[in-house]
């Protein structure tokens, strides 16, 4: 039974709460005498605030308490701490809190925001990266050396820069003389929502002595609490933060958002309860978003297509905080040559700031961006020198001997990308593109995109499980990592029923999150979620199972040598009808005469990242993934050669996974990462007035893809064990999504010649390059 | 202020609302069937369909006086103690959901899709659910979830 459990489609945790309606969000939560925020945004994007009136809001009945941004001196973030909590002196974009209200209701709360009077002088705002950059630019920040920041980010003093990473290898001028071709593009992609169905939200109550508890819906509770202590000045063990079930995230709720707002608005609230929760609105406006991006490639290249040279400048439109976007600068740098291997790389990857709602994670954290540019960068090299682009990636990617642009070697546990790349131009039939049985005036395209992606976090991230037995022998596994629809919790019960020999149903994955009582993760991001709890939990289970071992040595008068653990038992090796079941040991161990042993059980297991190290500031050199998951994705297009409508026929996307541990659930991940990176393909991205104002903030402007969009997809799973990964596995929740735009304007690129560069691909933009490709 | 007259799943109630008052919010606040969300307050996603008078609505905004003397439906009267709903079960089974926050609006839609036409093709449950907006499983998993239903109750045959 147990050898089945590891690849096994195990039902998914909790599917019964979800499709019964009976799940509790936050979204759901009252609590005993709690009152409702609503906020006062800014309606410039950038603005100094002369006044601010809020007398009539606060004689208003019913409202207890109206914040501004003067009340509130502290500055909230995780790795670059620039964040206020209401705007303070001045407002970087359109949409910034600028003053908070708590009422007794959410309609009291709402004409409280309306009585409040805010007089403006309008700055000059900065909205486009290239001109950010410009020495003459509006500043964003001022002071931002003096910003406080985790010791690997440099500000740049009296620039909108808040952070630049750099990557040398190799020597690029060299590189470039040996080139027979030197091929230059520039690429460009918006700002794009997470789009969570579940907006943010939070409750926080202020409790005497400087205590706090608070329910929101985070991604990751430890980095809640222990933002929320940083930036309050308050101790960790005074918070208590619980995460119920979470409506999606996407790296949208990881960090802290409003989270220090509710809690200050109950302190000056006599210690009611504060609940804020976006209108979808505000979600657009008010909550942080995936980064723009505009990059320049330069690559050198041999005339048998060995690339021999990349110069890559990236400028990321971090918008007004860089407290996320300093990191996805620099981990997605260290990804920065693509998945390939290229000897002689200059990479500069620079954080800027502009007057926009700012940039925070997102599924993929900056692996999409880079690759739209890279992987079309990719295909219009290889038109150039006339080359498939099968081909030209299976000469130039990484494989076992490689050596990535940070220094790291390619070995034997690593996945092959290779392999991706075959199976889906298998599964399209990639080489047969004709368009005879088109009607006419359509024209077939297929396309390719290659992607991979490590974790991006600390270099010493670690986590940690707890195990411990229930009177009847069914187990509960506590952990910090939230499960917000991965399926993370299923994959680990299963690793837990493998590790101790016993049924799934006997394990209970612990569903709300809570600091108090449940031990430490550091976030629940990166795809290293099964990777690493995963690891944690079996050496929890090694833990537990030592010490049911232990304990049942005794009765069975064997040595902990001679035991084994099946069905539910601790038994005798060679004599198994000779054994102590998990319900006899679970609560100590019963001598018929009455006496006890053992006591009631509990484990332990955790993990930190091995082997990381920071980047060199100068080079970029060092070790910063801890596994590398690839993958790739074919796509067939059908284009109108006149209008540039196009459908896309169908994707094939694979991926090396290491090793599955439930497969509906990896399938679910490819599914859903994939329509959402097929969203961002062809019809997401933030659009923005002169001026700064956003223009897509409702559903009706900001369309995501439905169930009448998807195109046919093919998953492939790929399985070459990640030795350190748990039974071999490795993350793949993010990946999905990277890639796909790319995959999709190489396959439109293929059909009618048009070289897109600009995301999102629709036709409006299609039907201009035509024009302008008939006018050559 | 205006009194009005709801059946929620079999059961009668009568309550006093406001004349901007929205079903959803009358739902959740007042009757506490908090199954069905918010998900954008302006019809677009699907969050908080119900089924009024055998037609999936999005309660987000229909005023709770236009739904007086209505019969609704929401997901708590989907399921019975431990007994779910053949739709249920298939969600379940094909793994349509993730996060959860869409699940009771997408099985509300495909309800009231399968109360209508027990044998769908793809494209009339792709027409019925293109107004619930998941952001989690790409709709594969849905879609199959929808078909396997309609297979259950003996439709696609």
């Amino acid at each position: 039974m147990t050898e089945e459990m590891i690849g096994k489609s195990v039902k998914r945790i909790k599917a019964l709460e979800k499709v019964t309606g009976n799940a509790t969000f936050v979204h759901d939560m009252e609590v005993q005498g709690m009152l409702y925020a609503k906020m006062k945004l800014s309606p410039h994007a950038h603005a100094k605030i002369v006044n601010i009136d809020t007398s009539k809001a606060e004689r208003l009945p019913g409202v207890w308490s109206v914040l501004t941004g003067k009340d509130l001196p502290y500055k909230v973030g995780l790795y670059l701490v620039d964040k206020d909590i209401l705007a303070v002196n001045k407002v970087r974009y359109q949409g910034e809190p600028v003053v908070a209200v708590a009422a007794e209701s959410e309609e009291i709360a709402e004409k409280a925001i309306e009585l409040i009077e805010v007089e403006y002088e309008k700055l000059d705002a900065v909205l486009d990266v290239r001109d950010a950059v410009k020495e003459d630019a509006p500043l964003v920040h001022e002071n931002i050396e003096e910003l406080e920041s985790a010791p690997v980010f440099f500000p740049k003093a009296g620039t909108n820069i808040a952070h630049h990473t750099k990557i040398r290898k190799g020597d690029v001028d060299k590189g470039f003389e040996e080139a027979d071709y030197i091929i230059e593009n520039e690429f460009d992609l918006p700002m794009v929502d997470h789009t969570a169905m579940e907006t943010h939200t939070s409750i926080g109550q202020w409790k005497p002595g400087k205590k706090v508890k608070l329910w929101t819906s985070a991604q990751s509770p430890f980095a809640v609490r222990n933002l929320l202590a940083n930036g309050l000045h308050l101790n960790h063990e005074d918070i208590e933060v619980t995460v119920p079930y979470v409506g999606g995230g996407f790296g949208g709720k990881a960090g802290i958002h409003f989270e220090p707002l509710v809690t200050c608005l109950s302190r000056a609230s006599q210690g009611r309860p504060v609940k804020i929760t976006m209108s979808r609105m505000e979600e657009f406006n008010s909550v942080p978003v995936r980064q723009g991006l505009f990059s320049r490639l330069k690559t050198g290249v041999t005339k048998d297509g060995k690339i021999v040279a990349q110069e890559t400048e990236f400028l990321w439109d971090s918008g007004a905080n860089a407290d996320y976007g300093v990191n996805v600068t620099r981990a997605a740098a260290t990804a920065g040559a693509g998945p390939y291997e290229i000897d002689n790389v200059k990479l500069d990857s620079k954080t800027v700031y502009t007057n926009k709602i700012f940039g925070t994670a997102y599924r993929g954290f900056g692996h999409l961006e880079i690759l739209w540019a890279i992987e079309r960068q990719m295909d219009l090299v290889a038109e150039e020198i006339g080359m498939s682009p099968y081909d030209f990636r299976m000469k130039n990617a990484l494989r076992r001997g490689s050596v990535t642009i940070t220094g790291e070697h390619i070995g034997e546990s690593h996945g092959k990308i290779t392999e991706c790349l075959e199976a889906v131009a298998k599964e399209i039939d990639f080489d047969n593109r004709s368009s005879e049985d088109l009607e006419k005036g359509k024209k077939r395209g297929k396309g390719i995109a290659l992607l991979h992606k490590a974790p991006a976090m600390p270099t010493n991230t670690g986590t940690a499980a707890f195990l411990k037995f229930n009177e009847n022998g069914s187990v509960n596994l506590t952990l910090s990592l939230v499960d917000y629809g991965q399926g993370t919790y299923t994959a680990l019960a299963q690793i837990v029923a493998d590790q101790l020999k016993m049924p799934v149903e006997k394990v209970n994955v612990v569903f709300e999150q809570n600091t108090d009582t449940q031990p430490y993760d550091w976030q629940t991001v990166a795809s290293k979620g099964l990777f690493m709890s995963g690891n944690a939990t079996i050496k929890a289970c090694q833990d537990m199972a030592q010490q049911l071992k232990e304990v049942a040595a005794q009765p069975l008068r064997a040595s902990v040598e001679d035991l084994i653990i099946e069905d539910e038992k601790v038994k005798i090796r060679h004599h198994k009808d000779q054994y102590v079941t998990f319900k006899e040991l679970a609560m100590g161990y019963t001598y018929p005469n009455g006496n006890g042993i053992g006591g009631p059980l509990v484990a332990r297991g955790n993990y930190i990242a091995q082997g990381l190290s920071n980047i060199d500031p100068e080079t970029g050199q060092g070790h910063p993934a801890l596994d590398w998951t690839y993958g790739a994705h074919a796509v067939e297009v059908i284009v109108d050669e006149e209008t540039g409508e196009f459908e896309v026929k169908r994707i094939a996307s694979a991926f090396d996974v290491g090793k599955v541990i439930n497969e509906s659930n990896v399938i679910g991940q490819i599914q859903g990462g994939v329509i959402q990176g097929y969203g961002s393909a062809v019809m997401e991205g933030y659009q923005f007035s002169d001026d700064g104002r956003l223009l897509t903030n409702s559903f009706t402007d900001y369309k995501v893809p439905s169930i009448a969009d998807i195109p046919e997809l093919t998953p492939i799973i790929i399985e070459n064990a990640q030795e350190d990964g748990p039974y071999g596995a490795r993350g793949v929740a993010e990946h999905p999504m990277i890639s796909i735009p790319p995959a999709v304007a190489n396959a439109v690129q293929d059909a009618i010649g048009v070289q897109l560069k600009e995301m999102p691909v629709i036709p409006e933009k299609l039907y201009e390059l035509i024009e302008e490709k008939k006018n050559r | 202020m205006k009194t009005i007259n709801l059946t929620v799943n079999g059961r009668d109630f009568q309550l006093d609302v406001k004349d901007n008052e929205i079903l959803l919010d009358t739902l959740r606040k007042k009757l506490n069937f908090t199954g069905a969300k918010e998900g954008c307050g302006e019809g677009e996603c699907g969050a908080c369909t119900v089924i009024m008078d055998g037609r999936a609505v999005t309660s987000c905004i229909i005023l709770s006086v236009e739904a007086d003397g209505s019969e609704l439906e929401t997901i708590e009267g989907q399921s019975i103690g431990e007994e779910i709903s053949v739709i249920q079960e298939a969600f379940i089974e094909e793994n349509a959901i993730q996060c959860g926050f869409c699940t009771p609006g997408m099985v509300m839609s495909a309800k009231a899709l399968l109360d209508r036409n027990p044998n769908p093709s793809d494209e009339d449950i792709d027409l019925a659910l293109s107004g619930n907006i998941c952001r989690c499983t790409g709709y594969y998993s849905i879609r199959d979830a929808v078909k396997r239903a309609a297979e259950k109750k003996g439709g696609n045959k």
